[in-house]
């Protein structure tokens, strides 16, 4: 898309498509809670909105999968992140960190997957998780003061998934027809919503929403909330910046997730349906297929 | 994005863009300027000195006032902030509050000429020293910046609330009193008055945000940042308003109750519960000082009330030597080892004698049963296989060692380990050896039976993975110690203790480990698992909530010695025993006691539940069953 375009493309560019990835339309007649396939399938999808003029999150996917006798499980990297502060400051905080959780945790744990004697005695996989995002918030710190960025990573080994965790990006459960938040939202309205001064509704609307208490890049000691979660069996995993949860309902994520043919496009859909409805922020979606045990 | 991140200030970032003054520049020829003493967001504070003083050195604090709008309402606004600041200070007059003796604009920038204050701030005092600040000392600044707030909130015509109380905002001089500096954000206080979000995120009270300011804000503030110098947890690294989840006791136990009631009163979510004024406030605070004894020195002696044994015995039977181990409860029968070698029967209901089966050895395994046998493993090296009934020998099996591995039945066989450092497997019908497998070290934790697989800890510091065709599936090598603790399987995951003074959190498909939860002594305890926490127990004398996917500390509880046996979940209680002799029942979301009840002995076993009934067993000899 020419900048052109983008400016006056605004606020009638009612159904955009991603920006990346031309979609194939939607198969109706897909039965929600059928299987997908006996394999994990992976989608991911970005775009800039409609109302913002650049793009400041930033997304990062592995998948690796094999079989045969001895194989390394399966396994995968899954990061979003969604950058803040002005003179572009925002954009480079998230791809740094995105780059240096990738990195770390590509390196030190699943390269290491493939020397399995070695591998057990590693450092806790939460510790290294930890880790990981600490370096990306020392690297946002010196390298870009006054940026900042949520961080969501989701790092999956055989049944279970470590997930790191700053800001108000989300990581999903998507089970049974129900859509769990498996993250803790670092916002000013979560957290008086935890404590009950404010409802989700009132919440959702509130002109502080925007407002978090914890990022990456915003000092030198970060504490990451860190768990292990069991992968979702039959089910996706959906990690999203808050371009698409703040924007497209719980209810509307669950149908286009169980009704697409493919989570590439869910993803793509789940895109299209957040700049329907006015594309007011960056969306940034990965969604992990994981066929049942 | 318009994001805004309300986190720790970043003074240093912004210092570059700021014109400051180099030392050595006289500003209206009068204030000479010595050195840069702080900076932050729009202002610096420079130290001066005063030359219509030409023969003494009157140093004076000079704050430059940068004004960077280029809008010009946004500029006017800035100035009318500044002079408002300027003559709100010089209405005031407290011995706390710095004196304010000039103010003047000079090209963009305006400058107020304030009493040098010659100290340190606290946040600089905390940085310096190791630890938490002295309990008296932190109490004696809380007393004065009382004193001060009640001075602000009480001014006329208009009450002052200084709106951004923290440690940084607070010096202690030369003379060791206290002073509030930085008045830029307090401002005259009209009822009601909605404003911006201002102040500092960790020390601001929750309505703040909702652009209120009250007297009780301040104290709220004052609160928090108490919380601080006592706990030396940093709130700006927390989540907003989560004292109430960092009790200052837990964090710092040298503080005494007295005053973490204050504080807690101060933090109060809601201003209507927090103290009527400054005024209130100070009198708590003098209770509780002359309470502990830090305003005067003759500590009144009080007995802690503790809450006692509100329980109910039905009844308890003494054996002829001390009960290590746990008791199994089955068809209404208590089966019980002892270290007077027998098996014990007893009545669960009346605790009658039922019978006893001698073996030769001490048991200190908790029997297993199918309804018909009973299996009881033996320090003689022995599993024997009786009648529930009668007690009656049905078959032996011979081990090579003492066996401390609790026997567990799955598939139609029995699996326990032994000193001999082998697993066994034995056919439940006829004691035949069905699997026998050898590994580093003697196994006394008790084995995990899933789908095809079975997961024990050894002595040897390591944790098997066996399938049923032999095949070691993983070995996990990472404990340091001996793991006697048995392992739990939740979700896909292992959870077991180690003498390593660890909690491990293992993937059970290969083995990975995903967290560490350290304590402060051994653990021999096994864990047990109830609403996403996993409870255990530990040789410091804790009994420990950590939550399962994290690993992250919920509570402890404290007994007086070495916690061996394991917890148990019965309802919403958690049930351990202690070697301070006692059995303790604790609200298991909160970790409180709800009732400790006293044996005559060490309780090392496990108890059990059966019918609201709770058995165990202690060194004092005897089993008890008692009322949940």
């Amino acid at each position: 898309m020419t900048f052109l375009q983008r400016i006056f493309g605004r606020g009638q560019s009612a159904v955009q498509s991603p920006d990346r990835i031309e979609t194939a339309p939607l198969d109706p007649s897909t039965i929600e809670g059928a299987a997908l396939s006996d394999r994990i399938l992976v989608g991911a999808s970005q775009s800039t909105g409609v109302e913002r003029a650049h793009n400041e999150d930033a997304l990062f996917s592995l998948i690796g999968s094999s079989s045969g006798e001895a194989a390394v499980p399966d396994f995968g990297l899954f990061v979003v992140a969604d950058g803040m502060g002005g003179h572009r400051s925002g954009e480079v905080a998230s791809a740094i960190s995105v780059r240096a959780v990738a990195q770390r945790l590509a390196k030190d744990t699943l390269l290491r997957l493939f020397e399995s004697d070695d591998f057990l005695d590693g450092q806790p996989l939460q510790d290294q998780v930890r880790k990981a995002l600490q370096e990306a918030n020392n690297s946002v710190v010196s390298r870009v003061p006054g940026g900042g960025t949520t961080l969501t990573a989701a790092l999956m080994l055989g049944n279970q998934m470590t997930i790191g965790h700053v800001g108000d990006s989300r990581a999903y459960a998507l089970t049974n027809g129900q859509a769990k938040v498996l993250t803790r939202d670092h916002s000013l309205v979560k957290r008086l919503e935890e404590l009950g001064q404010l409802t989700e509704a009132e919440a959702a609307t509130h002109p502080q929403r925007n407002v978090l208490y914890k990022a990456i890049g915003q000092g030198a000691n970060l504490e990451v909330d860190v768990f292990t979660h069991p992968v979702p069996r039959n089910g996706f995993l959906l990690i999203c910046s808050d371009g698409l949860w703040g924007v497209v309902p719980e209810a509307e994520i669950l149908r286009i997730a169980w009704s697409s043919e493919h989570p590439q496009a869910a993803c793509d859909e789940l895109v299209r349906a957040a700049n329907s409805a006015g594309g007011p922020d960056n969306i940034t979606v990965i969604m992990v297929y994981f066929p049942p045990a | 994005m318009k994001r805004t991140t309300k986190a720790l200030s970043d003074a240093t970032s912004e210092t570059a863009q700021l014109g400051q003054l180099e030392p050595g520049v006289t500003l209206q020829e009068r204030y000479l300027v010595l050195a840069l003493q702080g900076a932050g967001g729009m202002s610096s504070v420079y130290r001066a000195r005063d030359l219509h003083f030409p023969n003494v050195t009157k140093a004076v604090a000079v704050k430059e006032m940068i004004n960077m709008a280029t809008d010009p309402t946004m500029h006017d606004m800035i100035v009318r902030n500044f002079e408002r600041e300027a003559d709100l200070l010089a209405t005031l007059s407290h011995p706390a509050i710095p004196r304010i003796y000039d103010y003047f604009t000079h090209e963009n920038n305006s400058y107020l000429v304030m009493e040098f204050i010659d100290g340190k701030d606290l946040e600089a005092l905390l940085r310096e020293i190791e630890g938490a600040l002295a309990e008296d000392q932190v109490v004696n600044w809380a007393i004065e910046l009382c004193d001060v707030l009640f001075y602000l909130h009480n001014h006329k015509p208009q009450p002052v609330i200084f709106r951004d109380v923290k440690p940084s905002n607070i010096m202690v001089d030369n003379h060791g009193s206290i002073r509030l500096i930085d008045f830029g954000i307090a401002r005259n206080f009209q009822p009601g008055q909605k404003g911006t979000m201002i102040g500092t995120d960790g020390y601001a009270p929750p309505e703040q945000y909702r652009g209120e300011a009250s007297p009780a804000g301040d104290l709220y503030a004052l609160g928090a940042t108490l919380h601080h110098l006592l706990t030396r947890k940093d709130p700006r690294a927390e989540p907003p308003f989560s004292f109430s989840e960092r009790p200052i006791r837990k964090l710092n136990q040298s503080v005494s109750t007295e005053t973490e009631a204050v504080i807690n009163t101060a933090l109060a979510y809601d201003p209507q519960d927090r103290f009527s004024s400054a005024e209130a406030m100070k009198s708590a605070l003098m209770a509780a000082a002359k309470e502990t004894g830090i305003l005067v020195s003759p500590r009144t002696a009080t007995t802690a009330i503790r809450p006692r044994n509100e329980v109910q015995e039905v009844w308890s039977f003494e054996c002829e030597d001390e009960i290590r181990g746990s008791p199994l409860v089955a068809k209404g029968v208590v089966y019980v080892g002892c270290y007077d070698n027998n098996l014990y029967a007893l009545n669960a209901e009346t605790g009658e004698f039922l019978w006893k089966f001698a073996t030769e050895g001490g048991i200190v395994a908790k029997p297993c049963s199918d309804g018909e046998l009973v299996y009881v493993a033996s320090e003689d090296t022995r599993l024997y296989a009786v009648s529930a009934e009668r007690g009656a020998l049905a078959w032996t099996y011979y081990s090579a060692g003492p066996i401390r591995s609790s026997p567990v039945i799955s598939e139609g066989h029995i699996f326990f380990g032994s000193d001999d450092a082998r697993l066994h497997v034995v056919n439940m019908f006829n004691g035949s050896a069905a699997w026998k497998q050898e590994v580093a070290g003697p196994i006394r934790s008790t084995p995990l039976i899933s789908g095809d697989r079975v997961y024990f800890g050894c002595e040897s510091s390591d944790l098997y993975c066996y399938d049923f065709k032999s095949e070691m599936k993983w070995r996990f090598g990472k404990a340091k110690r001996a793991i006697t603790s048995s392992p739990i399987l939740i979700e896909g995951m292992l959870y077991f203790g180690c003498k390593d003074w660890s909690l491990y959190a293992v993937e059970a498909e290969a083995g990975w480990q995903i967290w560490k939860f350290r304590m402060g002594q051994p653990t021999i305890s096994s864990p047990v698992f109830a609403e996403n926490r996993i409870y255990i127990g530990s040789g410091d004398g804790r009994i420990y909530a950590v939550e399962a996917k994290s690993g992250r500390e919920i509570w402890h509880h404290q007994t007086e010695h070495q916690v061996n046996g394991s917890p148990i979940i019965f309802e919403d209680s958690v049930y351990c025993g202690s070697v301070d002799n006692s059995m303790y029942c604790l609200d298991m979301r909160s970790g409180r006691l709800r009732w400790q009840f006293q044996t005559g002995g060490p309780i090392t076993g496990t108890p059990t539940v059966a019918n609201n009934r709770l058995y165990f067993g202690s060194h004092d000899h005897r089993v008890y069953a008692l009322l949940t």
